[in-house]
């Protein structure tokens, strides 16, 4: 049973890093604009590269 | 993120951009988002465009040399609706601080209780002694902190109804959070078997949930209404000697001239010193016909200048404006109103001290049989967990989300918390006349039996005019396919109309004496006001081509789209429908008798309104309010419950409980049978939480709950009571 002393920290740790990471998206205003972001994205004005 | 930046790399003055919000009322997919952005981009000086399509508005950064109103043409000529917001207004709205901390505490909840709830399964499945034990303390270690984070909303809200001497429904909650957790520690320390730290996280989650839900419809329905507001900009033109400056309105004072051109509204009450022109009270008092003012007559705030310009001196600025007395009666008049009982909060008054006396009941009773603390606390906690009003938490939200999220698509913003509950109440309604029920814009009558050769001249010096029955005969004009004459010398006559020349004959359209037609008794050019004998009922304004006899074009006030199909789909549904305006007898009856309304009341002033209003409340009716004036924002205010449309005025718009947008009325009907189906889901929700604790509250008295029992009943009321809230947006789905 010692394996559960290595588990549980290293998956708290896994979904922190994805709460820290939703944490940052929402103070980043990435969640402002679902519905332009969604559309956004069938738009063929922008590729893989940004605009210069 | 593609943020498209700005077209002019060699720009050599790098000044400090400013910021500009456009509001895009119209647009909806990909195309039209980045077809704007690259026209906005395209604009010499602008830097920055993006479009929110949410929001439907564009945030641009730009040289300071480039206006608003230049981008606002812009888009126009390319035929996208835009209008300028005051980034001042939207500030107080932008980001939506609330929500997104809302979102992060429910996201940490969300999950502790995910990482909680796994450990607890361990321990129902079989875990024993230390390793239970071990899960415990693990569960303590994330539950303690995120309760403490999470639930701060709770807290607040506990502690301020705590302050006031009241209960409210953050109060069990805030205790059951903390028995649980408490005693659950107590068990931890001495390695019992029951902890309830997964219960007291499912509880905060939940709860969020329904808190998160409330705020989004909310929050939507702020932001389009702050949105309304910002459309507004309050500025004044002042004159200092000769020299105009533009001021904002709180910093006006009596005494000062202000300057007010055609097509602004009066900034003051005050008096003309100089100009003539004709004003637009229809906001004010729901006449249709504009008024001609002069030198030494006082005008109103609010009211609109149509052709010529005014300098005004302010005889009372600031809050003893007219416009601020009406907003006194708006104050008086919602009192009354406050005193509504929501559902949820009926349900609260007798949920609180009933789950509280049983718990005391459950701890005293199993305290005075075993004798033991630790027994009859863990029991108390059990109770109060499982009474725990989660499901009763998210009743309301999670039904009010729908419907307003349904309503939404229909064109209408719920502003107000109790609005929907209040509208399914409703068995009246009364809609004004003036912006409401009719456009509130003229239309010409008898445009096909006119010369067509007149019909261009009228056109032709109509053009040249932004009174409103000038500009009824420009839009008759375009859609008749009428090419305008050629018409020299146009010039405009405040107060009176235009006049020009054609083939060397000076032409006017106008006032009927001014025009040459004294001699026909009709309804003229501005003189409705006095109307009520007005036999026609029509406004009319006449066409003089040199010395021959006028001709006189009529007008009527057209009804709003959907107004005649809004009023017979109310009488379907039983409900009465009255016209309460205060335009003359003649100009109501007749549009009494268009939308089929039979029940009308005409001459009303704004207190008679409202006197009205209270009068049919008294009889025990529930009147929806339906009116967009100034004149209605008492009456809008003191109707059990009231809807503006967005054109109307601010201080109505904000009396309002819900705000129409778009042009068409008919979503209204269906907006009742809305409010109704869903303050029948709230019901059913109340109804199926009660059920659920009837049937784990004996367990929990009984000492047999254990926490499985507890997670079990919560998830599942919880999960049934959205699920029935979704029902009504399912429904809209299949009625399409």
């Amino acid at each position: 049973m010692t394996i559960l002393g290595w588990l549980i920290p290293i998956s708290l740790l896994m979904g922190g890093v994805g709460l820290v990471a939703f944490v940052y998206a929402v103070r980043s205003g990435q969640y402002e604009d679902l519905e332009g972001d969604g559309q956004r994205m069938l738009s063929d004005d922008w590729d893989e590269h940004p605009k210069p | 993120m593609g943020v498209a930046s700005g077209a002019e790399p060699g720009s050599p003055a790098r000044a400090e951009p400013v910021e500009v919000v456009l509001s895009l009322p119209a647009i909806h997919c990909a195309t039209c988002l980045s077809a704007i952005e690259r026209l906005l981009i395209a604009v010499p000086g602008v830097r920055q465009a993006r479009v929110n399509l949410t929001l439907k508005r564009a945030h641009i950064k730009a040289a300071p040399s480039v206006g608003a109103a230049h981008l606002v043409s812009v888009l126009q000529q390319a035929g996208h609706e835009a209008y300028e917001l005051d980034p001042a207004a939207l500030a107080a709205t932008r980001g939506d601080r609330a929500g997104q901390d809302l979102l992060i505490r429910l996201a940490v909840a969300g999950f502790a209780l995910m990482n909680v709830m796994l450990l607890s399964i361990s321990v129902w499945a079989g875990a024993e002694a230390a390793t239970r034990d071990l899960f415990h303390w693990i569960s303590a270690a994330i539950a303690l902190p995120v309760v403490l984070f999470s639930g701060k909303p709770f807290y607040a809200s506990a502690w301020r109804a705590l302050r006031g001497y009241r209960l409210n429904m953050d109060v069990p909650i805030v205790l059951a959070i903390v028995l649980a957790l408490a005693t659950s520690l107590w068990e931890t320390m001495l390695s019992g078997a029951h902890a309830y730290f997964d219960a007291a996280l499912a509880l905060v989650f939940f709860l969020l949930v329904g808190r998160y839900l409330e705020h989004r419809a909310r929050a939507a329905a702020r932001s389009a209404a702050g949105e309304l507001a910002a459309l507004e900009v309050p500025r004044a033109l002042r004159l200092r000697g000769e020299q105009e400056e533009s001021t904002p309105l709180h910093d006006l004072a009596e005494g000062d001239v202000v300057l007010v051109h055609p097509g602004a509204r009066m900034p003051v009450d005050g008096l003309v010193v100089q100009g003539c022109s004709e004003v637009d009270r229809s906001l004010l008092t729901g006449e249709t016909m504009p008024e001609f003012v002069q030198a030494g007559q006082a005008v109103c705030a609010g009211a609109i200048n149509l052709t010529g310009p005014l300098r005004v001196r302010a005889t009372s600025a600031g809050v003893n404006t007219s416009l601020h007395r009406m907003a006194e009666l708006v104050a008086v008049a919602e009192e009354g109103r406050s005193r509504y009982r929501s559902l949820a909060d009926a349900a609260v008054k007798l949920y609180a001290p009933g789950v509280h006396l049983l718990a005391l009941v459950a701890f005293a009773g199993w305290y005075l049989y075993s004798l033991d603390l630790r027994i009859a606390l863990n029991v108390a906690a059990a109770v109060l967990i499982i009474t725990c009003p989660c499901a009763l938490g998210l009743a309301v939200p999670a039904v009010s989300a729908a419907a307003s999220g349904r309503l939404f698509r229909k064109g209408l913003l719920v502003k107000h918390a109790t609005a929907l509950e209040r509208l399914a109440q409703v068995d009246m309604v009364i809609f004004d006349k003036t912006g409401t029920l009719t456009r509130g814009a003229p239309r010409l009558v008898n445009g096909a039996a006119l010369d067509a050769e007149h019909f261009a001249i009228a056109y032709a010096l109509a053009r040249a005019s932004a009174h409103p029955l000038a500009r009824a005969i420009v839009v008759a004009a375009q859609r008749a396919g009428v090419a305008a004459a050629q018409v020299g010398a146009v010039e405009e006559t405040p107060g009176y109309g235009t006049q020009g020349l054609w083939r060397g004959q000076r032409v006017r359209l106008g006032r009927a004496h001014w025009a040459g037609a004294a001699a026909l008794l009709e309804g003229d050019w501005t003189e409705g006001d006095s109307g009520a004998e007005d036999p026609a009922s029509t406004m009319a304004s006449y066409l003089q081509i040199g010395d021959s006899p006028p001709i006189c074009l009529r007008f009527t006030d057209s009804l709003r789209p959907g107004a005649i199909k809004a009023v017979a789909a109310l009488h379907r549904a039983g409900i009465a429908v009255q016209l309460l305006s205060g335009d003359s007898q003649a100009a109501v009856q007749d549009v009494a008798a268009r939308a089929g309304i039979t029940d009308w009341v005409h001459g009303a002033r704004p207190e008679d309104k409202l006197r009205h209003i209270t009068r049919l409340a008294q009889k025990g009716h529930r009147v929806l309010m339906v009116g967009d004036g100034l004149n209605d924002t008492a009456a809008l205010a003191g109707a059990h419950v009231s809807i503006a449309p967005a054109s109307a005025l601010d201080a109505a718009r904000v009396a309002a409980d819900i705000v129409l947008l778009g042009t068409q009325v008919d979503p209204i009907a269906q907006t009742i049978a809305i409010a109704q189906k869903a303050t029948q889901r709230i019901r059913e929700n109340f109804a199926i939480a009660t059920l659920y604790n009837a049937i784990a509250l004996p367990l929990a008295m009984a000492g047999l709950a254990t926490p499985l029992i507890a997670a079990l009943a919560m998830s599942a009321s919880s999960i049934t009571v959205s699920l029935n809230a979704l029902r009504l947006g399912a429904q809209d789905r299949r009625l399409l």
